[in-house]
């Protein structure tokens, strides 16, 4: 069994049991300031060893998915969950960007089990933050009322804003200093990674457990939603990974930041392109229901689904 | 107080994805300054925690003249209430060193 789960359990239940465990603010800021970086400078230190040519290809297929997959989610919302426009493009949006944390754990999942894979990885992580996004507000925008969009601080907002600037920092440190370069660095953002993976994950099951009372009113389509539009991702995901050539281990791990949705970047950027959109469906959404989902069952599923499609 | 003079103290209370568009609109509409400091309470938008971003909310002091105040709470009132979390206050008040905070 898996330890790293229990720890977001843990933070769940107590929560609900209404424990009063409460980690300090600066600490979870200083935990994802980590993840970001660890995750970031492991990605890049694996892409100095890869031809560029070689993944140039991969790269651009994978920006195609992320972009995609807000296309698939937003009919749906909107004809069969009846959303209006600014909240079908917002849940949309925050499905096609991803959760670091979700690919966090995909990647320690695939280490327990000894399953290779690309480990320039978190590149198609870098990647994967932005498309979902600009897609979302985009359907937001056009054809709505009031169509114009300030481009300026969004763009800010979406390639500075603080996730990007660490994951891509951390990928172009990496891939500048290269393994030899980053060798002192190992103790920190490599051997305590797991620890703080699991500190991270307590306190994203406190904060989740914290949003779930909105549970009651975001109504039942919502809910199903939530759980189905991963899997499509998952399925997506895969047969893209499959597409591009990845292993087994790397089609998984690309199912899995299909099957997340982003309750970092997305929220922010949402709330400043698209606020007419409620807050609380997508976060409900993302956190409460797809992000407990995935770490806990999600991943094994996805793992039948990559092996399946991959003919493995 | 003999040594203060009468001076508006406008506090908005929003959610923090609004920090920096608001710090850029209280400067154009003619404030001297604002502070602001990380909060958390409860209202009609349910808790915040102030635990992580989308959760977080801010509080912005501006001092400033009568016309300024009003300036502000009507941009505010124009561009954010509707779609946003947020408490916006006038209050008199008085400051020392008014060059500091009045045209």
């Amino acid at each position: 069994m898996d330890a790293i789960p229990f720890f977001f359990l843990l933070g769940f239940v107590a929560r609900l049991a209404r424990s009063d465990l409460k980690l300090p603010g600066q600490l979870y800021e200083a935990l994802s300031i980590y993840l970001l970086l660890a995750i970031g400078l492991k990605g890049g230190m694996e892409l100095a060893k890869q031809d560029p040519l070689q993944v140039l290809p991969q790269a651009l297929a994978v920006l195609a998915l992320g972009a995609a997959i807000p296309l698939v989610a937003f009919p749906i919302l909107r004809r069969l969950g009846r959303f209006d426009r600014y909240n079908a493009a917002a849940i949309a949006g925050h499905y096609g960007s991803v959760s670091v944390v979700t690919f966090a754990v995909g990647v320690d999942y695939l280490t327990a089990r000894s399953i290779p894979y690309e480990a320039y990885l978190p590149l198609f992580l870098v990647l994967l933050e932005m498309p979902g996004i600009v897609v979302g507000i985009l359907l937001a925008r056009l054809g709505g009322e009031g169509g114009k969009v300030r481009w300026g601080p969004l763009l800010h907002e979406i390639f500075l804003g603080k996730s990007m600037v660490l994951l891509a920092g951390g990928l172009i440190i990496g891939w500048v200093a290269g393994p030899k370069g980053l060798v002192p660095l190992e103790p920190f953002f490599f051997t305590l990674f797991k620890g703080v993976l699991c500190l991270f994950l307590l306190e994203m099951g406190l904060v989740a457990a914290g949003q779930a009372g909105a549970l009651r009113t975001s109504g039942a389509f919502l809910v199903g939603f939530a759980l189905a539009m991963p899997v499509i991702g998952a399925t997506l995901g895969s047969v893209l990974g499959v597409a591009i050539g990845l292993s087994l281990g790397g089609t998984l791990l690309l199912a899995t930041l299909a099957a997340s949705a982003s309750y970092i970047a997305a929220p922010a950027a949402m709330r400043i392109a698209v606020p007419e959109a409620n807050p609380g469906l997508s976060i409900t959404a993302a956190l409460v229901i797809t992000f407990p989902f995935n770490i806990l069952l999600g991943i094994p599923l996805y793992e039948r689904i990559a092996g399946f499609i991959h003919g493995s | 107080m003999p040594n203060t003079h009468p001076c508006k103290l406008v506090v908005i209370i929003a959610e923090e994805a609004l920090e920096g568009p608001l710090a850029k609109d209280v400067m154009a509409l003619g404030a001297h300054g604002y502070t602001v400091s990380d909060v958390r309470g409860c209202g009609s938008h349910g808790m915040r925690s102030g635990v992580w971003d989308a959760d977080s909310s801010i509080r912005m002091e501006i001092l400033c003249d009568a016309d300024t105040s009003l300036a502000i709470t009507r941009h505010v009132e124009d561009a954010y209430f509707r779609n946003y979390a947020m408490v916006t206050y006038v209050a008199d008040v008085g400051v020392l060193r008014p060059e500091k905070f009045v045209r």
